[in-house]
Order: C-alpha cells, then structure tokens, then sequence
C-alpha cells in the first residue's frame, strides 16, 4: 500500500518531532519572568505613597503604607468583628448573588436568543441595562426592599444578570454557520441541535459575559453594602462606610486592599478558565502560548 | 487503463453536445440515486433576485462518481444544498428516494472543542446508534480514513489532510448513501490532495458510495469522475456531460487525465467567453 505509507508518512511531518523533550526549566523561567515586572510595579506604588507621605500633605488623615498594612495585619490577627468574618459574610452575598444572575441570566439569554419576537422586545433593554450604573439601582431597591440584603443582591442580580445573557446571546448568534449546516446534515435538530453544538460553540462569548457579568457583580454589591445600611451584619462596605464616618485612612485603606485583592483572584479564576477554554479549541498563537 | 483505449472517448466526449450517460448503469428509476427535474433556485425576488440555478436536470445512478464543475457563479454550492435537503428549489423536484445524504465541505467544519474522535462519534450519536456500539465504530472509521490513534487529537492539533479525513470519517458515520462534497480538497496541498483522490477512490469502491462531487479543478473531475456534468455561470446550466468510462487506475499526471482537462478546460473557457465583452 503505497498511497497508506505516504498518508502515514505526511500524517507524521505533521506532528511535534519529540513531545518528551520538554525544557523543565523553562516553567520556572516563564513564572519568574510573569512575576517580577508585578513585584515592580507594587514596589513603585509604595514608594510613590510613601513619598507623598513623607511631603506631609494632608497629615492629619494622610498614613502610609506602614501604619496601613500593620492595620491590616492587625484587623486578620484580632479585629472585632474579625476581617475573615467580614469578608466571609461580603463573599457570602456576591456567591448567592452571582448564582442567582447566572441562571436568570442565562435562563433569558437562551430564551432572547430563541424566540425572535422576544428579541426585538428585550434586545435592547439588555443592552441599555448593562449600560446603567449599578449605584442608580440602590435607591430603588431600598424603596422596595428597605434596608435589608435582599436590597443588595437585588442591586448584584441588576448588575449582573444582564451581562451574562447578553454574552450567551451573543455566543448563539455567532456560532459559525458552516458548524450549522455540518450539525444539521448530520441529523441534529432541535434540543440536541444545542446541546451539542449551539451551546458548545457559544461558550466562549458565555464566559467572557460571565467574566463580565462577575466585575459588574462585585461593583454593585460594594455600592449596595456602602449605602445600605443592616443593623448588626458587618461586610466589607459597611465597614468602609464606618471607616469613612471615623475618618480612619488607615482602616479604610485596608478594606481597599481587601476588595482589590479579591477582585484580582476572581479576575484570574476567569482568565484561566478563558484560556483552558482558548487552548482546548487551538484559538491561541501557539508561538504566544 | 492502457493509454491506446482512453483517447476513443464515447461520443459524450465531443464538445457541444450533452452526452446521453454511456457508462451502461441501469437508467430505471431503482438505479437511480439523486434525480433533478427542472429545478430552480431564485434567491431575493423583484429586480435585485439572483437565479442561481436555472431549469437543472440531471440524475446520478447509485455507484456512480459524479463530478460537477463550473466557473463561480454556477450555483454548485446551491446545487449540493438543495440534494441535502437543507433548502427547497424554487421550481423543480429533488428526488433522493429516501436515501441518505451526508455533506461534506471545503472546510473540514469538525467542531473544534470536540476530539477527532468524539466528531465522529457525534455522527453516530444523532443517527440513534447506541453508546455501547458508537465507539467501536469509531474506530473502524478513523481506520477507514487511516486515521487510528488520532482519535484524541482535536482538530486544531491535525493538519488539514487529516481534519478533512475526519470530515470523511464523520460523513461515513452518517451511514450515507450518497455523498455530496463541496471542493473538499480545495484548500490543501497538490500532494495531499493527490494522496486523497487514491484513498477516496478507494473508500468508494469498499463502500459503494454515490458520489456527487463539486469542484473548479478540471484535473481532479478528470481524475476522480465516472462522469463530469459541467455548469454555466449566472443562472447556472448544465451546458455539458462526459462520460468517462473507468478501465483501472488513473493518475493525476496520466496523458488521459490531461487530454480530459484539457477538453474540460476549453469547453469551460468558451463558457466565460460569453460573459465577457
């Protein structure tokens, strides 16, 4: 079989000439090299706050980064209420939250994204909903809900939901049409025409809405917990707002490096799974990669 | 196929006049796999309407080869289309006689977060064939394509001779009797592509394939056709038919294959000529 050996032979240029050949040092050098240009950069901050301490402007509130971070520090080891306990209860509301936005959200994105007459009607408001800032809704709630948590995941649900059904949407819609009609000459209709291909496909624009959908989450529930006000429950914008009302930099200042770093470690959870996601289906530069 | 009997072409052969089917298939209607009577394709209406195919007749019996091939423009794709039954000619009938179609395109269209494997499978998964026998058959049809040991690659990992071999795989596991394919190797490489014109050629004879076959490469229609209905452009037509009787082997590079193109060639030339100025 002359035609097999010379498909063999083709089919095997065509692989990596020796995957067991992998630098083992090459893992740590791409770590660092990801690492130090951060370390830089926080370094830069801290000099950058120091020195505008040392200038003595704005004294009397004014600290820095030494006095904030032993405050810090202080608060893990021994505040009443304790920061794990705060930021437990904060955590708390943006997973209830964020749950509840991802099955509205995707219950409608798959609906609006089906029903066509629902799409002329609803389209729109999802878009001009992600477009309202998230601060707007607290009012609001708190007209129907008075000062209570079920105003602040109302102002999370808001904040999110529309995203995450605008990225599901837009996953639908995108899906390649040659994918159609190669699912469709291969028999698939109906529920399993997206079970196996429309909601595979839309995954990535999904988690890109779900990553986005997580930012405007946890900016509306940090507004929510700033303005409403819950007699005995500590979360991590109440305790800003307190901060505020003692106009204790040093304290406030903490709680800001707690959000932030949050936010960071969510961010990356997502970025991850977007590049799982990338890899998986070759839609990263393997020269990048 | 010796080189002294090629060049005495049947009559179909002759430029002009569309050849009657001469390669002795049964013309009754049990042989006859796709059948087109008089079938239209108006996309748009009023003024800005396009007539992409025009009054289109033509049958392909089952075991037969078919290639189609015209200029762009020529409606092949809208052709292949309305066989799939994924659209309805505006005039016209589209008989398959129940049988079953598989498609395949320029693009191997393999779902990308999908192993080759899993593609395939896929295939059987819709046609309701159960979990325990789906992936023994998988593997006899990556082996069919010569493709075993592949199966967890996913398609951006193969090259794209080997996705267009899963394409193949998974058109197979549609269990079809008639395969349409849109210039399936249009976009690969002189010598893979002649590496799969043998192992297509190959496949059909083991399986008893009906092939319908569009292309712009007058050489691959040569190569690979029983027969080579050729299409007008804007509406399309079928202005032409070959018959090319198969005694053996052809290669690519044979005198037989080219004197054909060359044949093919003009004809299509002459075609263009009369939408230029």
């Amino acid at each position: 079989m002359v035609t097999d050996q010379a498909l063999r032979g083709l089919d095997n240029l065509e692989l990596d000439p020796a995957p067991g050949t992998r630098d083992p040092g090459r893992l740590a050098r791409k770590a660092w090299a990801a690492f130090w240009p951060k370390v830089l950069a926080i370094a830069l901050i801290l000099v950058v706050w120091e020195a505008v301490t040392l200038t003595g402007w704005k004294h009397y509130v004014l600290k820095g980064p030494g006095p904030v971070f032993s405050n810090l520090w202080n608060e893990m080891l021994h505040g009443s209420p304790s920061l794990w306990s705060i930021i437990g209860f904060t955590l708390e509301t943006a997973i209830v939250g964020y749950a509840a936005a991802l099955v509205i959200g995707s219950v409608i994105g798959l609906l609006v994204a089906r029903i066509l007459p629902l799409r002329a009607a609803v389209g729109s408001i999802i878009t001009g909903l992600q477009t309202m800032p998230s601060i707007v809704w607290v009012p609001f709630a708190i007209i129907i809900f008075g000062e209570s948590e079920s105003a602040i995941l109302f102002v999370v649900i808001l904040g999110a939901a529309p995203s995450i059904a605008a990225g599901l949407i837009s996953g639908v819609d995108y899906t390649p049409p040659l994918l159609l009609r190669a699912g469709k000459t291969m028999g698939l209709h109906g529920a399993a025409l997206y079970r196996y291909l429309i909601l595979p496909a839309s995954l990535p624009a999904y988690v890109a809405g779900m990553k986005q959908g997580w930012a405007f989450a946890w900016r509306s529930l940090m507004a929510g917990e700033i303005v409403v006000q819950i007699v005995g429950q500590f979360s991590i914008g109440q305790s800003i707002s307190v901060d505020q009302q003692n106009l204790d930099f040093a304290a406030a200042s903490s709680m800001l490096i707690v959000i932030l770093i949050i936010g960071l470690v969510v961010d990356t959870i997502f970025t991850k799974a977007d590049l799982a996601l990338r890899r998986r289906r070759g839609l990263l530069d393997p020269a990048a990669a | 196929m010796s080189n002294a009997d090629y060049p005495a072409a049947p009559p179909g052969m002759s430029l002009g006049a569309p050849a009657v089917s001469g390669s002795g298939v049964a013309t009754g209607a049990e042989g006859v796999a796709v059948r087109l009577t008089g079938v239209s394709k108006v996309y748009g209406t009023g003024g800005r309407a396009v007539h992409a195919l025009d009054d289109v007749s033509m049958t392909v019996h089952d075991g037969e080869f078919v290639c189609l091939i015209g200029a762009s423009g020529c409606g092949k794709s809208t052709l292949l289309n309305l066989v799939a039954g994924l659209d309805q000619p505006t005039t016209g009938q589209v008989d398959t006689s129940g049988r079953k179609v598989g498609l395949m395109f320029q693009e191997p269209a393999l779902f990308p977060w999908l192993t080759a494997a899993r593609n395939v499978e896929l295939a059987l998964q819709a046609r309701g064939v159960p979990r325990a026998a789906r992936r023994a058959e998988t593997e006899e049809l990556l082996e069919t394509v010569r493709l075993r040991g592949f199966g967890s690659k996913r398609p951006h990992e193969l090259s794209g001779g080997m996705r267009q071999r899963v394409a193949m795989a998974r058109a197979l596991g549609q269990n079809a009797d008639v395969l349409l394919m849109d210039e399936p190797f249009g976009a690969l490489d002189a010598m893979t592509r002649d590496l799969l014109h043998d192992e297509l050629e190959r496949i059909c004879s083991e399986r008893t394939l009906t092939v319908l076959f569009v292309t712009h490469n007058v050489r691959e229609a040569a190569r690979l056709g029983d027969r080579v209905i050729l299409l007008s452009s804007r509406p399309g037509r079928v202005i032409d038919e070959y018959s090319l009787p198969r005694s053996g082997h052809r290669r690519i590079d044979s005198p037989e294959v080219s004197e054909v193109a060359a044949r093919l060639t003009d004809r299509l030339r002459e075609e263009m000529g009369r939408h230029g100025h």
